[in-house]
């Protein structure tokens, strides 16, 4: 019975100072769909980043077994040689070409002399259409589909390599009910047709719908696997396995004295700036002074495009809703204007988005206010260094000096530098995406501290994370987003990491 | 939830931690420290002493003598305007492939109104300016408010304003200019307050010059120290002053004893020191650095982007403009062909001064010690009797060679993190 086309022995994958997976194992059945599921930063990616050879092997310890036979993979032409096909979230197709042309990438069909011989190509690739039920002519450029449809082209592509082992990434993020419904029947028929796959998903009714079994993955190791076949499993179920850890973080005290109410959201509504979808829908919420709010939210949910689209609409088309600053109605269609009504934002990605990391701590802590420190449009250097100064000395930056090169610091050095740079705006609130992201411990707790000495100070913030330990330890109040729809809003006193995990998942009601 | 006692926060820095009083007026480390810390601009400044020492010795002293360094300054001025644009152009992350068909255009403007229509000298620089400013706000309009990548625009601008130069031309040369317009290029002055065979005004000039350097930085350090900030050793900080004076004066001395003090020169100090302050302390300055050194987060910290686009370019056209009047001074008339491929030296001489191919990084002074690099290296080059062919391909590989560096810098800075 126990026929394994997959065997993952104890898998321990380390980066720089970070240990991401750690003795995990994984055993799937030929002909099953196996779920794999887990917090954000469990390491489920990581792990299918090893399967398919990304991290080619040698650079992890552990053995992987496919169809009995031991396998190192150096890169992801070995793992897809031998039958296994990975589908990342990101749809890696190439939207200008056709969809023959992406279907068969890398591995054109050449007639004679090598040339490609189109009309074999396109004749397989309609065959390989209609087995995935997609009625599209071969020849439309795949930028002209739909996030559903392309993704019925990447398993389109992964059957011309003649899949055994499919791995689907977040197959059903980006997808509306209707194509999500398709896409689990479609993996329904290809078990039928003998082919496995693993699917990482967040969406535990589609996990309970279709799968025979689920892996849950937690902090970098294998939790439990549990068979969906008995029917006992409910999501709950998995639910508790994700989240059910030690309380191995820490948090500073703090005593709550909220005050008037700040930055008030009401009917938030935020269009996708390509596609034609709510990515916010009709969110309201509201922060006091003195006040940490939480948004609780997997991938996805919204919560940065939430975030960002207050932010002077930096993100998103279509913005409806209003916005209200101690109790007064504001408009911020701009960043500076934002700023100018006292909002400030750190973003999730400070590398990307948050800091200019060829310049010096000093440029970056007075980027967002330079005007403060300019009479008639010239800066003041010596001031500049001196506020830089302040910020370090405050908020315990670990640099030799406020002129060291930003990109040369740790993540938690970086962060402070962040919050460094949006406390000079002088906010009356901060809304702070994945505050903690990527750095360690003792980081943690300090950007704590900084966070619980703000609010002791009269600021409101709004901290959106997916660590709800960490949600649980600093916030005073917790809203929980999904799809787009603020789903709950609990006070930290109510709220347990299952209570929240139950509202982030928790799909639209059927209409009618 | 259980609050319980933190963890050691002992996060290990990336470098270790120094106390900043420790490096205050301390000065034994600061040499190396001032070298180390930028590898890529001082490294241009010892390339440059380095050629210009390799020439001095190929042509016997002759390119350092009085006549020829004067000859330097006349001949590659107008290079040197378009670079101070070109670099800011290039630290927002842009480039500007017209500015040699708008030097054409400004100075066959100027050549028109002033040759062909008898109008005074200044109005035909006016209207050059005013010209420049216009092209400028063309592209900036396009670049900053439309998206189109400055590639583009300035590619179409390259086409379009040569085409006009034509046109207002009418496809014939225009020359020459009246004695007060052609003095903006070839002009000098000379004997104000006497001197005998050499001129006392231009060495007084140098004089105020080094002891404007030398106040301005003793000014700044006065205020450092005031916010406790590390400074050079005083002995460290009076060497700077003495090498840099020393460094002015014998150039006064050569000009001083060849015809004098070129007016184009004082226009080019001018412009290099205003666009020195601008880049480094002015709101837009910054900005531009900002925007170069990471867009997204330039914009998610509230600059405007666009309006500063906008007005990078206007100044692109400004500059433009001075160095067609420039250009067209000193071949005393207007050519349809003018200003044929300034921009590639402007350019070079942006990366050569070790401005980054990626934006944000770049100073006015290292694009004109850039400018200056390919200067000595023409002019050195055809004091020698190379031929045309292997000047261009010495050109070409210095700057490939630049770019190589500086890429080169960067990699080994990025895998240190």
């Amino acid at each position: 019975m126990d026929d394994h086309i997959l065997e993952m022995r104890s898998i321990t994958k380390t980066f720089p100072g970070v240990k991401a997976l750690e003795d995990v194992s994984l055993a799937v059945q030929r002909g099953e769909i196996h779920a794999i599921c887990g917090e954000n930063g469990a390491g489920k990616s990581t792990l299918m980043k090893v399967l398919s050879g990304v991290y080619p092997a040698g650079s992890y310890d552990g053995e992987i077994f496919f169809d009995g036979r031991l396998c190192t993979f150096g890169g992801i032409r070995d793992s897809e040689h031998v039958g296994i096909v990975i589908i990342h979230q990101e749809l890696a197709l190439v939207p200008y070409l056709s969809i023959a042309e992406n279907i068969f990438l890398g591995n054109e069909r050449r007639g004679a002399g090598g040339l490609i011989d189109w009309n074999k190509a396109n004749a397989q690739a309609a065959q390989l259409l209609q087995s995935v039920g997609l009625d599209e002519n071969p020849v439309t450029p795949v930028g002209q589909l739909g996030v559903g449809k392309q993704q019925l082209v990447e398993i389109a592509k992964a059957l011309s390599k003649d899949v055994k082992l499919l791995i689907l990434d977040e197959p059903t993020a980006a997808l509306n009910d209707t194509d999500s419904e398709h896409l689990l029947g479609l993996l329904r028929q290809l078990k039928e047709r003998g082919i496995t796959s693993i699917m990482i998903s967040h969406k535990l009714n589609e996990i309970t719908a279709i799968s025979d079994n689920v892996t849950i993955i937690r902090d970098g190791k294998t939790v439990e696997t549990l068979s969906l076949h008995a029917g006992e499993v409910t999501a709950d179920r998995i639910i508790r396995g994700m989240v059910g850890r030690d309380l191995e973080s820490y948090y500073p005290e703090r005593e709550s004295h909220p005050g008037e109410e700040v930055l008030r959201v009401e009917d938030w509504t935020v269009k996708h700036p390509t596609q034609d979808r709510l990515v916010v829908d009709h969110a309201s919420f509201h922060v006091r002074a003195g006040e940490v709010v939480g948004i609780a939210g997997l991938m996805g949910a919204g919560r940065t495009e939430l975030a960002m689209s207050i932010f002077g609409r930096s993100y998103g088309r279509d913005i409806s809703g209003r916005i209200f600053m101690h109790g007064n109605e504001v408009r911020a269609r701009s960043v500076s204007e934002a700023i100018d009504r006292g909002i400030a934002y750190a973003t999730e990605d400070r590398k990307k988005y948050g800091l200019n990391l060829i310049e010096d701590i000093r440029r970056n802590v007075s980027a967002a206010a330079l005007a403060k420190l300019a009479t008639r449009g010239w800066v003041n250097g010596n001031e500049e260094i001196k506020v830089a100064e302040d910020s370090r000395k405050s908020m315990n930056i670990k640099a030799p000096s406020v002129m060291s090169v930003v990109g040369k610091l740790s993540g938690g050095n970086q962060q402070k530098v962040v919050l460094s740079k949006w406390l000079f705006t002088d906010p009356d609130v901060l809304i702070l995406d994945e505050p903690t992201r990527g750095i360690d411990v003792g980081a943690k707790y300090e950007i704590y501290t900084i966070i619980n000495r703000l609010v002791a100070a009269g600021k409101a913030v709004v901290v959106i994370s997916s660590e709800l330990p960490e949600l649980l330890g600093i916030c005073d109040r917790i809203y929980t987003l999904s799809a787009g729809r603020i789903t709950g809003e609990q006070s930290v006193r109510e709220a347990t990491q299952e209570s929240l995990m139950a509202l982030m998942t928790k799909e639209r009601e059927p209409v009618g | 939830m259980t609050r319980t006692v933190p963890p050691q926060a002992d996060e290990t820095p990336a470098e270790p931690t120094v106390a900043p009083t420790a490096a205050l007026h301390t000065g034994t480390s600061d040499f190396r420290q001032l070298i180390s810390r930028n590898l890529r601009q001082s490294g241009i400044y010892v390339a440059f002493v380095a050629i210009v020492a390799l020439f001095a010795i190929l042509t016997d002293g002759t390119s350092l003598s009085p006549g020829n360094i004067t000859n330097i300054v006349l001949q590659y001025s107008y290079i040197l305007v378009l670079a101070i644009g070109m670099v800011i152009v290039i630290i927002a992350g842009h480039i500007d492939l017209s500015v040699g068909s708008v030097v054409a255009l400004t100075g066959a403007t100027s050549a028109v109104l002033v040759i062909q229509q008898g109008l005074p000298w200044w109005v035909g620089i006016i209207a050059a300016l005013a010209v420049g400013l216009a092209v400028g706000a063309w592209q900036g309009f396009w670049v900053a408010y439309v998206g189109i990548p400055a590639f583009i625009v300035t590619l179409a601008g390259m086409l379009l304003f040569r085409g006009l130069t034509l046109q207002v031309l009418d496809n014939i040369s225009l020359s020459p200019f009246p004695p007060q317009y052609q003095k903006v290029a070839s002009g000098f002055l000379n004997g104000l307050l006497g001197g005998n065979g050499y001129d006392a005004f231009t060495l007084l000039i140098g004089v105020v010059a080094v002891a404007g350097y030398a106040f301005s930085g003793f000014r700044t350090r006065l205020a450092r120290i005031r916010y406790q900030q590390p400074v050079e050793s005083f002995p460290l900080f009076v060497a700077r002053v003495v090498a840099v004076g020393l460094v002015v004066m014998y150039f006064a001395w050569q000009l001083a004893h060849a015809r004098g003090l070129p007016i184009v020169l004082i226009i080019l100090a001018v412009l290099i020191i205003a666009y020195g302050v601008i880049t480094n302390r002015s709101v837009f300055g910054r900005q531009v650095y900002a925007i170069g050194g990471n867009l997204s987060a330039a914009t998610l910290s509230g600059v405007k982007v666009r309006a500063v686009n906008f007005w990078i370019f206007v100044n692109m056209g400004f500059l433009s403009a001075v160095a067609g009047v420039i250009y067209s001074s000193r071949s005393n008339g207007a050519q349809p062909a003018a200003g044929n491929m300034f921009e590639l030296d402007a350019i070079a001489a942006a990366f050569i001064g070790g401005a980054a191919v990626t934006g944000g990084v770049g100073t006015v002074v290292g694009a004109m010690v850039g400018g200056l690099i390919m200067a000595v290296m023409s002019n050195g080059m055809q004091l020698m009797g190379v031929d045309q062919s292997i000047q261009s391909v010495v050109k070409g590989l210095v700057l490939l060679l630049a770019v190589a560096f500086d890429v080169y810098n960067k990699r080994r800075a990025g895998s240190s993190r």
